[in-house]
């Protein structure tokens, strides 16, 4: 049984070495799609087109301007006293946010009247508009001497405490996602085509006369590939920890067992459209409709499973990567223990069973 | 035939697909070191009896026996024990012949040691010893179904099931695969082999003839032959071939007329009717026409056996 089980498992390595696109596939199309959404795929808004109108004049209203730019997030694109210029800057898409500094504004701040900066947007965007909104209202509470000398009274603003992302970054909410999400895709896609290939080739007949059974076909495709998507995977992650700052909070141990779970979960899910599939194209296609668009959209990984509509909330049930994102952004972003996700890796379990269950019917109806 | 137990013993072995009879009632025996011939066109069910007897495909009706082990029940074992080389092409061209035969071994258990020793063995067998590093998909057809061969022949089989093994490859290429399937014979491994070449049935020890999944003759070919009364083939040379087959077609006691170049080939339904075709051939091309006795050959029989069935079932 094992003999005939590692039989497979080198041939389909040998055939792996032999096939340079499959291997590259695995091994280098993570790393590189890792790269260039981890890069493209941010919600962080940097390079906010700013435009100033300055009514005041004083050292207090250039104290603004300079607060904004000094955020990082500012580039100032226009300055003047007169606020109807604002108009033709936010139609055209020159200026994306405008801070108005009120006659006086100098004065009122010295003397405590609490002064209204007045700010203005490009609501367009609503998305953007909020986290722009989000900024300017960090920096404006700045702004009041009370916050900078931690008084309690006039103009003080109650800041929020935010854990595990202090900075709000989304790379770190989107990276663990964009690597469940790469996982799932190409695990798929290469077991997909595993025993669809022998179909169309004709091997399939001669294995068929073997005393191969189903069971040691199965574990034979998945195996090789579970090791390559297993390594592939943790370069992503190691390659995550160094570009982007996702830390890695959790015991390792876990972390790899829970990828491991949802690796079996997708190699499995690609092994079972094999076994449906007739050839390599439909094969290929299936797998990669039923890995990328319910993974992109309904697993977390963009779009919050809390604020879905109940109906698709249940929906996401059937979706593997789901259960993984939970697991995985408690791990790395928490450092939380099976504890937590143990019913996640259930889940996952529960998945991988019935997939290859499913699979293993369908080979041994056709061995 | 020997005393042996047969290797394969078929009883009234059928199987249908819904309302089509792919095989119907065949009985047969194939004894220890025979050379055994399936010959019939494409969908004549020579495949599906194959399949039936690997264990591949359940029998609806009838039983079979291979090595003494039931191919509905004991499939399993079957497949442990046979060897079989499929009409689709069984080898991995992204593997070389080397890697080619560790896996196939692997995939009837053999490792280490085992294995080696038989790589060497079916290498030295194909005369393919050169080529062990080349990958499958660079080796010339010849050498690849040579190859098949010996793949299925690593767990050391006493029987092997070649399914069509020699499509699309040269009559060389051919030829050589033949004596090597005449020297595993005379070292004891028994050969069912389906085909529908002549010249390849014309190897058999004995050969079986599928028609519509019936099977209509079986027997040596010199015995099939026979089967012919002396003198019911002739040859016939004369000037205008096509002319004269218009002819002959209309003459009675005719069986089969066949244009080989310049040649006309007539099966007579009665060798006494040999007088009246010479007349009519000398009466159509001129007295240079000439009328000669040839011995049948494999596809005259075939032809008339399955000629004889049809009017028998018309």
């Amino acid at each position: 049984m094992l003999r005939r089980t590692l039989a497979i498992a080198l041939k389909e390595l040998l055939q792996l070495r032999r096939d340079p696109r499959t291997a590259f596939t695995l091994l280098a199309m993570p790393v590189l799609l890792l790269f260039i959404y981890g890069y493209a795929l941010s919600f962080d808004v940097q390079h906010i087109r700013l435009a100033v109108v300055d009514e005041d004049g004083s050292r207090a209203a250039r104290d603004v301007t300079d607060a904004f730019l000094q955020s990082g997030y500012f580039d100032l694109v226009g300055y003047g006293h007169d606020a109807r210029a604002l108009d033709p800057m936010f139609a055209s898409g020159a200026a994306q946010a405008a801070v108005v500094v009120p006659p006086r504004y100098g004065d009122d701040l010295a003397a405590r009247r609490r002064p209204e900066l007045q700010f203005v947007l490009d609501g367009s965007d609503s998305q953007t508009a909020t986290t722009i909104l989000a900024y300017a209202r960090q920096i404006v509470a700045s702004l009041s001497p009370e916050a900078r000398t931690g008084g309690a009274e006039g103009a003080v603003v109650g800041l929020p405490i935010v854990w595990y992302n202090p900075d709000l970054a989304s790379v770190r909410f989107l990276v663990p996602g964009l690597l469940a999400f790469i996982m799932m895709v190409t695990a798929v896609i290469a077991t997909a085509l595993a025993i669809v290939r022998e179909k169309e080739r004709g091997t399939m007949e001669s294995l068929r006369a073997t005393p191969l059974v189903a069971i040691e076909l199965l574990a034979g495709k998945t195996l090789p590939y579970l090791l390559v998507s297993f390594v592939a995977a943790s370069t992503s992650l190691l390659l995550a920890h160094l570009l982007f700052a996702v830390p890695v909070r959790g015991s390792l141990l876990w972390l790899a067992l829970v990828m491991l779970l949802f690796l079996t979960v997708s190699l499995g899910w690609g092994i079972f459209i094999s076994t449906l599939a007739e050839t390599q194209q439909v094969a290929f296609q299936l797998g990669l409709l039923s890995s990328m668009l319910p993974t992109l959209l309904l697993s977390g990984f963009i779009f919050p499973i809390s604020s879905m509509p109940a109906a698709l909330q249940v929906i996401t049930h059937i979706v593997p990567a789901r259960y993984f994102l939970v697991a995985l952004r408690a791990i790395v972003l928490k450092g939380a223990g099976p504890e937590v996700w143990w019913d996640q890796a259930l889940g996952l379990v529960a998945y991988g069973t019935a997939v290859l269950g499913l699979a293993t019917v369908r080979t041994v109806r056709s061995l | 035939m020997s005393a042996a137990a047969p290797v394969v013993l078929a009883e009234g072995l059928s199987r249908t697909f819904g309302a089509f009879v792919a095989v119907d009632r065949v009985s047969f025996a194939v004894s220890p070191g025979e050379i055994f011939g399936f010959l019939g066109s494409n969908g004549a069910g020579k495949t599906t009896t194959i399949r039936m007897l690997c264990g591949l495909l359940a029998p609806t009706g009838g039983s079979a026996t291979v090595l003494g082990l039931d191919v509905g029940r004991q499939a399993a074992e079957i497949k442990r024990r046979i060897g079989y080389m499929s009409q689709r092409f069984s080898l991995y061209s992204d593997l070389t012949v080397e890697e080619n035969l560790r896996f196939w071994g692997g995939a009837y258990g053999l490792f280490g040691t085992a294995v080696a020793a038989r790589i060497e063995w079916a290498l030295a067998t194909a005369a393919i010893e050169a080529q062990r590093r080349t990958l499958v998909r660079e080796l010339p057809g010849g050498f690849r179904q040579r190859l098949a061969l010996v793949a299925a022949l690593l767990h050391r089989p006493p029987i092997v099931f070649l399914d069509e093994p020699t499509g699309g490859v040269d009559p060389e290429a051919r030829r050589r695969f033949w004596d090597l399937i005449d020297e595993l014979a005379a070292a004891g491994t028994t050969a069912f082999v389906t085909t529908h070449y002549m010249d390849e049935a014309e190897r058999c020890h004995r050969v079986a003839l599928m028609h519509a999944g019936r099977l209509l003759a079986l027997d040596s070919v010199p015995a099939l032959k026979r089967t012919f009364p002396a003198g019911s083939v002739v040859e016939v040379s004369c000037r205008r071939p096509a002319a004269a087959m218009v002819a002959i077609e209309r003459l009675a006691g005719i069986e089969e007329v066949a244009l080989f170049g310049e040649r006309l080939r007539v099966v007579l339904a009665r060798p006494s009717a040999a007088g009246d075709l010479a007349e009519l051939v000398r009466e159509v091309d001129g007295d240079g026409a000439a009328v000669a006795p040839v011995d049948p050959s494999l596809e005259d029989v075939f032809i008339h056996v399955i000629a004889r069935a049809e009017g028998r079932a018309a």
